[in-house]
């Protein structure tokens, strides 16, 4: 299969105020681009659970997108700089369990930029058709590697797993 | 709620051909009667029109439907819509959501197969998601009823005005030390050549007197708190270093100052006039109070002066040499941003000399020039003094260039227009326009245009490319006098370059947004265009709306305008917020956070994440708890509480997890 027969599942998670109106300026200005990517809108970028992107990885998808607002730009003042811990954490973490970590995006979009957001799906899906469909299972050898993988994670942040007092 | 008692309802909207053109309305609508929970599957032409509300509605009573899932334009759009028809039918309004078939489906996709495929997807992720929705109460607060207006130029006064003429308290802010902004320095306006002062100055007075303003010029908003309908504004007032209460605008002071010749430039003036270090920006200034230049008031840099202008003030005892910048804090339903614009900087095109040669001029200096209350009282002179013989303008300079600003400013026409008469009227000069397309759209506009052409003022279509000294040109047309200057321009029409000699130079700037544009957008939560200017919630159906719910905007801060769209355009926000803030209660956004007591072991990981303090910790009970007033529904405490006991209305980690799911099963 070539790359570009190859028709990739990916999801992307539009917070409400930049991104996913910038999703609709997109439309507006009728910028075509991807069908491959899906959309899902949330409130905010802070509010993509890490459980919400590895389900979609869990359920077959190639690729997940999360876009906010500029930094200094989050309409909820900062909480677009969670998310940008929590990507950080969720590629190590994805990196770890089998998934290459460019599998995961994160691209700020103001409201305005209805064609960078078209720019930035078509540029992802196009990566994530270099890098074929996500075949979990095959990375890992035998199941307990999984096993030894998720004891080393939690292993090398003990510390920080330690709940507050 | 289990799959045998949902009933869902989905219509399908063809939205005339937006979305029936590309996606196959037929086919999606048979794709989801097959899916789970589904009671009926429908697709209309136009969904959101009176006739397919009644169908969702008929549908909810005859078919006695429990949730509703219509797949059409953006939620944006037309959410609020489905919640009123379903609410209107006895429905729980929270029971409805949208699929985003138009703006994320057919308007962005070229192949039907793989627009069908996507739209299914999207609609069978509503379907899922839409099972898991919860009715919900809508809560309210109290409005404020007062507002705030930001900037007083032509568009906040308007605004302010409105407001208060319609009996509500209005704050307006300026940060210079008089109201009156752009629209206070032109001597005339166009097309109807009305001094600008004649219909300014009766409205800044009017400012001044209404008794539901509180005016507060020299002062600057800090910062912005709160939501809609409750929002707390810190204003910085800067000393002014005179007491406004005491102050009768006599003006002796300044006569009385120690500084007997006035030296400073004034801004106002465009650095054109003098001033000293006590001034008011022009004779007409509202409030009619001058200010203290802190930088070069001997009494405020030496602590020692004669204090000539305290001996004129005299009884009246106003002078406060003491005076701090102070904070005050105001609580507002809505607010007006009017911020206005600047004009562009055209030293940074080097071939138009401007700096370099001193009789280049920006339109703006002209128009002081041209102004009776300017800094040569009216005379159109050069810097030496003498009277111009031959004038060049230059339209578009920093509009309609991809360097620079590739907008069109839509004003210079008409200005340069403007200018070009008054420079005829007042010196009989010969006026050369250099254009490249003449633009003049608005009402009695090209009647002024034709007006123009008829006073013989020469139009040159052709972009300058140069300006030299004209002793640098052998081939000059002119009178080789010492200021002389070469226009080098591309006579388009002609087809030659044509060399012109003039006095005098006019570059008529464009208008680009404020340099603190960013940091007061910040400050408003709201959103700017590529260009810098405000951005509106939407170009038609929301023009003065801004993202942020209660933030309306008015002027030049949000595009480049003149002056009657811009009073147009204070009329509109003005009524705007008049409606917002008469409701006197506003819904809170449902999408709030709420902590599942038995689940949450209070281990403070929300508490730290809410930038509104919404979160707090019950000591006694040990667990945390959401002020549901304070949280604004980001959701981030949500996603991370490692115990999954802080939740989301109309977010719900099940929601999410469903939509992702429905998604997933047809991607």
């Amino acid at each position: 299969m070539s790359e570009s027969d190859f028709k990739p599942k990916v999801v992307a998670f539009l917070c409400n105020w930049c991104s996913y109106t910038a999703s609709d300026l997109a439309g507006t200005a009728r910028i075509k681009y991807s069908p491959h990517a899906r959309i899902i809108r949330v409130m905010c970028s802070g509010r993509v659970d890490p459980t919400f992107v590895l389900k979609a990885f869990a359920m077959g998808a190639d690729g997940v997108l999360v876009a906010g607002c500029h930094p200094g730009d989050c309409h909820y003042i900062e909480q677009n700089y969670k998310t940008m811990r929590r990507h950080e954490m969720l590629r190590y973490f994805v990196e770890r369990m089998g998934i290459e970590p460019d599998r995961l995006r994160l691209v700020w979009a103001s409201a305005a930029e209805g064609q960078y957001l078209a720019e930035s799906i078509d540029s992802f899906v196009a990566d994530i058709q270099r890098l074929g469909p996500l075949n979990w299972s095959a990375n890992w050898e035998e199941n307990g590697q999984r096993a030894e993988a998720l004891e080393a994670i939690v292993h090398e942040h003990e510390e920080a797993m330690e709940v507050a007092p | 709620m289990s799959d045998e008692s949902l009933r869902i309802g989905v219509y399908v909207c063809h939205c005339g051909s937006n979305i029936a053109s590309v996606v196959d309305v037929e086919a999606l609508a048979k794709f989801a009667e097959g899916l789970p929970g589904v009671a009926l599957s429908r697709h209309y032409k136009y969904m959101c029109s009176d006739p397919g509300q009644e169908l969702v509605k008929r549908d909810i009573r005859e078919f006695n439907l429990n949730r509703i899932v219509v797949a059409a334009c953006s939620p944006n759009l037309h959410e609020a819509t489905f919640r009123r028809a379903a609410e209107d039918a006895g429905l729980n309004r929270f029971l409805v959501q949208m699929a985003n078939i138009r703006e994320q489906v057919s308007w962005v996709t070229e192949d039907r197969e793989e627009a069908l495929r996507k739209a299914k997807a999207h609609l069978a992720a509503a379907i899922r998601r839409v099972a898991q929705h919860e009715s919900l109460q809508r809560q309210f607060v109290r409005i404020q009823p007062r507002a705030m207006v930001v900037g007083g130029g032509i568009a906040g006064i308007e605004a302010a005005l409105t407001l208060a003429d319609a009996g509500r308290q209005v704050i307006l802010v300026e940060r210079e030390p008089s109201i009156g902004g752009h629209m206070a320095m032109f001597d005339k306006t166009f097309p109807t050549l009305d001094c600008a002062a004649c219909i300014l100055t009766p409205k800044m007075t009017a400012v001044k007197l209404h008794p539901n303003i509180q005016l507060l010029t020299y002062s600057t908003v800090e910062s912005v708190e709160g939501s809609v309908g409750n929002y707390r504004v810190k204003v910085r007032r800067k000393p002014r270093y005179i007491d406004e209460n005491m102050c009768v605008g006599c003006m002796l002071c300044i006569d009385g100052c120690v500084f007997t010749k006035a030296k400073f430039p004034n801004r106002f003036d465009q650095g054109l006039g003098m001033r000293k270090p006590v001034w008011v920006p022009f004779p007409q200034a509202v409030p009619p109070i001058p200010v203290v230049d802190p930088e070069v008031c001997l009494q405020i840099t030496r602590g020692k002066c004669k204090q000539g202008c305290v001996e004129a003030c005299g009884e009246r005892n106003a002078f406060r040499f003491d005076q701090k910048e102070t904070i005050e804090e105001y609580e507002v339903g809505a607010i007006i941003v009017a911020t206005g614009f600047k004009t562009f900087d055209p030293s940074v095109i080097p071939y138009y000399g401007y700096g370099k040669y001193p009789n280049v001029y920006t339109s703006l200096e002209v128009e002081r020039l041209l102004n009776a209350g300017g800094p040569t009282g009216g005379k159109l002179v050069l810097r030496d003094g003498s009277t111009p013989k031959r004038v060049g303008i230059i339209h578009c300079v920093g509009s309609r260039d991809a360097n620079y600003h590739a907008y069109c400013s839509r004003v210079c026409c008409m200005y340069s227009l403007k200018l070009a008469h008054l420079v005829r009227e007042k010196t009989g000069a010969e006026v050369y326009s250099c254009y490249i397309d003449i633009r003049t759209p608005g009402k009695g506009f090209e009647e002024f245009y034709n007006r123009v052409q008829n006073e013989g003022v020469r139009f040159v279509r052709g972009k300058v490319a140069d300006i030299m000294p004209a002793s640098a040109n052998g081939n000059g047309q002119g009178e080789n006098t010492s200021n002389a200057l070469t226009m080098k321009v591309d006579d388009t029409l002609l087809g030659t370059i044509r060399k012109i000699d003039v006095d005098m130079v006019i570059l008529a700037v464009a208008l680009e947004p404020q340099a603190d544009a960013n940091d007061v957008r910040r400050a408003f939560g709201i959103s700017c265009s590529s260009e810098g200017f405000f951005l509106e919630k939407h170009p038609k159906l929301a023009p003065v709306n801004t993202a942020s719910d209660g933030v309306f905007l008015a002027g030049a801060c949000q595009g480049a305008k003149d002056i009657p769209d811009t009073v147009a355009q204070a009329g509109a926000a003005a009524a705007k917020a008049l409606a917002l803030i008469d409701a006197g209660q506003i819904e809170l956004e449902p999408n709030t956070a709420w902590i599942d007591e038995k689940m949450c072991s209070g281990c403070k990981t929300c508490i730290g994440l809410c930038p509104y303090k919404a979160i707090s910790r019950d000591e006694e009970r040990k667990i945390a708890v959401i002020d549901p007033a304070l949280c604004k529904g980001c959701g981030t405490c949500v996603a991370a509480c490692p115990s999954g006991a802080a939740k989301q209305h109309l977010f719900s980690d099940e929601q999410v997890h469903e939509e992702l799911e429905g998604l997933m099963s047809y991607a």
